[in-house]
């Protein structure tokens, strides 16, 4: 098989993994549209790299985790509530992201960015993605309890002495890190779906934390393989096949389950 | 210790010779916020053994006062002493779980730092909840969730229970048990427990003082002497009149009064209500406790 397969498999497996617990966390703090405003300002940070050649990578993720600090800045004086204000960020960040590669001199493949080019990820990017995706899954595998703690009761974890302001930094910077090294694969407007719906189906099953993380791990994964083989065998777009084998997945464990 | 002496504040007139066995002494606190005052010239003093409440109306400040009693919240001005070493164990006022979650009884104590199985299991059964150990933390009623909340708070052998409404979502039979069981508990591990409460008539009894709030301390003391007190009155009017007047009917009770004709209560040197308050008696509350 050619070595681009096995690149993008190795990607969409890795990708998987980080957003099985990750993707947890999301559902359980309801933090969907924090995904939704990273993944749109993303594009942002495609932007800025190309108006300033820089490496694309690194600006999509120090864009990404400026725009988390600042949601976490926003969230502490709330003059607006939070979805109004995640919508108002969300979409002028995509617009200006927009309207900002509309002035740099190359033309890139938009629709790479949009809805993910799994099968183009390049060396360079997977170890981007191998980097961002470890650091995540390493913080949350030591963090997990305190992570846990902190979702369950903010006030009693923070009785119980943890440091709550940077465990709620910490999993914003997360959902950032991995947003910013996975928009190759699934495109900025799917990455939220591939945090929450293998979580959401995972949910269906799972009778511990624990449980719910890895059978949303192994829900991504196989939404990933199955995307990536309806794109091999019917030429489908790759990043959204992947959403729609994660979401049938979902349909059948609910039909199961009823 | 660093708890200063003041003897200016009337709550620790009498403690002032306990001062060795003090958990917790607020004084002059104040908090504002966004330009309001929460609270104004607050003191509180709790020694080991003690069970104060804290009543108030909504908005009266009584959940800033705990979070700042906690230390999560700092005050504007005004010193907060803790005992040194304090542990506490805190029940919040409700878990923010999402029905996502999949969480048993067992795992959600096991996330309290250096839980033991043994303590957990002996957490479980003081308050009553052994058999909810693999219980989804979802289905748990209102009064099984308290329990576990409870037994949560205790898993660090705390000198300081803060219980924030621990009787929310529960119906009246299980206030009156959970207020007996928290009793029990301060008795066995003879620690301080700081709590807030709606519940006026059912927690007058389970309490050693009272610290009726609404932004500042309007009045404190025996529960008795607080719910005679004007301020208390004028603060709750009539419904906390009622809610007083239950709770002297359970001690005339105790007299062996019975409370069948409300208009003919007869006062005597022992009565501490005011003939006001039984005038305002209603005959469903008599009906209530005079089974």
């Amino acid at each position: 098989m050619a070595d681009f397969l096995w690149r993008a498999i190795a990607a969409g497996l890795l990708l998987a993994l980080v957003a099985g617990p990750l993707g947890c966390f999301i559902v359980w703090r309801r933090m969907a549209y924090f995904g939704d405003t990273l993944s749109h300002s993303a594009l942002f940070g495609i932007a800025l790299g190309l108006l300033f050649d820089l490496n694309l990578q690194a600006a999509v993720v120090v864009s990404s985790a400026a725009i988390a600090l600042l949601l976490v800045a926003l969230e502490r004086h709330k003059s607006l509530a939070t979805d109004t204000l995640l919508g108002i960020l969300a979409h002028s960040a995509l617009a200006l992201g927009l309207v900002l590669l509309s002035f740099t001199p190359t033309q890139i493949d938009l629709q790479a960015y949009l809805f993910g080019d799994l099968l183009t990820v390049t060396t360079s990017e997977l170890l981007w993605l191998v980097v961002g995706a470890g650091c995540a899954l390493a913080v949350m595998l030591t963090q997990w309890n305190s992570l846990l703690s902190f979702t369950l009761q903010t006030e009693l974890a923070e009785v119980e002495g943890l440091n709550v302001a940077r465990l709620r930094m910490l999993l914003m910077l997360m959902v950032a890190l991995v947003v910013a090294v996975s928009m190759k694969i699934v495109g900025v407007l799917l990455i939220t779906s591939l945090l929450i719906i293998p979580a959401a189906t995972a949910r269906l099953f799972a009778r511990s934390p624990e449980q719910m993380a890895l059978g949303a791990s192994l829900c991504g994964c196989i939404a990933v393989l199955g995307g990536i083989a309806a794109s091999w065998f019917w030429d489908t777009p790759t990043g959204p096949s992947i959403v729609v084998v994660a979401a049938l997945l979902f349909g059948l464990g609910s039909l199961r389950k009823a | 210790m660093n708890l200063p002496t003041s003897p200016h504040e009337p709550a620790t007139a009498t403690a002032a010779t306990c001062i060795p066995q003090a958990l917790l002494h607020l004084h002059a606190v104040d908090f504002h916020a966004g330009g309001r005052h929460i609270l104004q010239q607050v003191n509180l003093h709790l020694k080991q053994g003690q069970i104060l409440t804290l009543i108030g109306p909504n908005g009266a400040g009584k959940t800033t006062l705990v979070k700042i009693a906690l230390g999560l919240l700092a005050p504007s001005s005004g010193s907060v002493n803790r005992s040194a070493d304090l542990r506490i164990g805190y029940m919040p006022q409700r878990l923010q779980v999402d029905a996502t979650l999949p969480l048993s009884v067992q795992r959600f104590l096991q996330l309290a730092p250096r839980a033991t199985p043994d303590e957990i299991t002996s957490a479980l059964h003081e308050v009553g909840a052994d058999h909810l150990r693999h219980s989804r933390l979802q289905s748990l009623s209102g009064g099984e969730m308290q329990r576990v909340l409870l037994a949560r708070a205790l898993l660090g052998k705390p000198q300081l229970l803060v219980l924030d409404e621990p009787t929310q979502g529960v119906d009246l039979k299980g206030q009156a048990e959970l207020y007996k069981l928290i009793t029990t508990i301060r008795d066995r591990h003879s620690c301080g427990v700081l709590m807030v409460s709606h519940d006026l008539h059912l927690v007058m009894s389970a309490t050693d003082e009272v610290i009726c709030l609404n932004q500042h301390v309007c009045c404190h003391g025996h529960p008795e002497m607080v719910g005679n007190d004007p301020a208390y009155l004028e603060l709750f009017g009539k419904a906390g009149v009622e809610a007083m007047a239950v709770y002297t009917h359970h001690h005339y009770h105790e007299h062996d009064l019975h409370g069948d004709v409300v208009g003919e209560h007869m006062h005597d040197s022992n009565c501490q209500h005011s003939p006001a308050h039984s005038l305002l008696l209603q005959p469903q509350h008599l009906r209530k406790d005079s089974h």
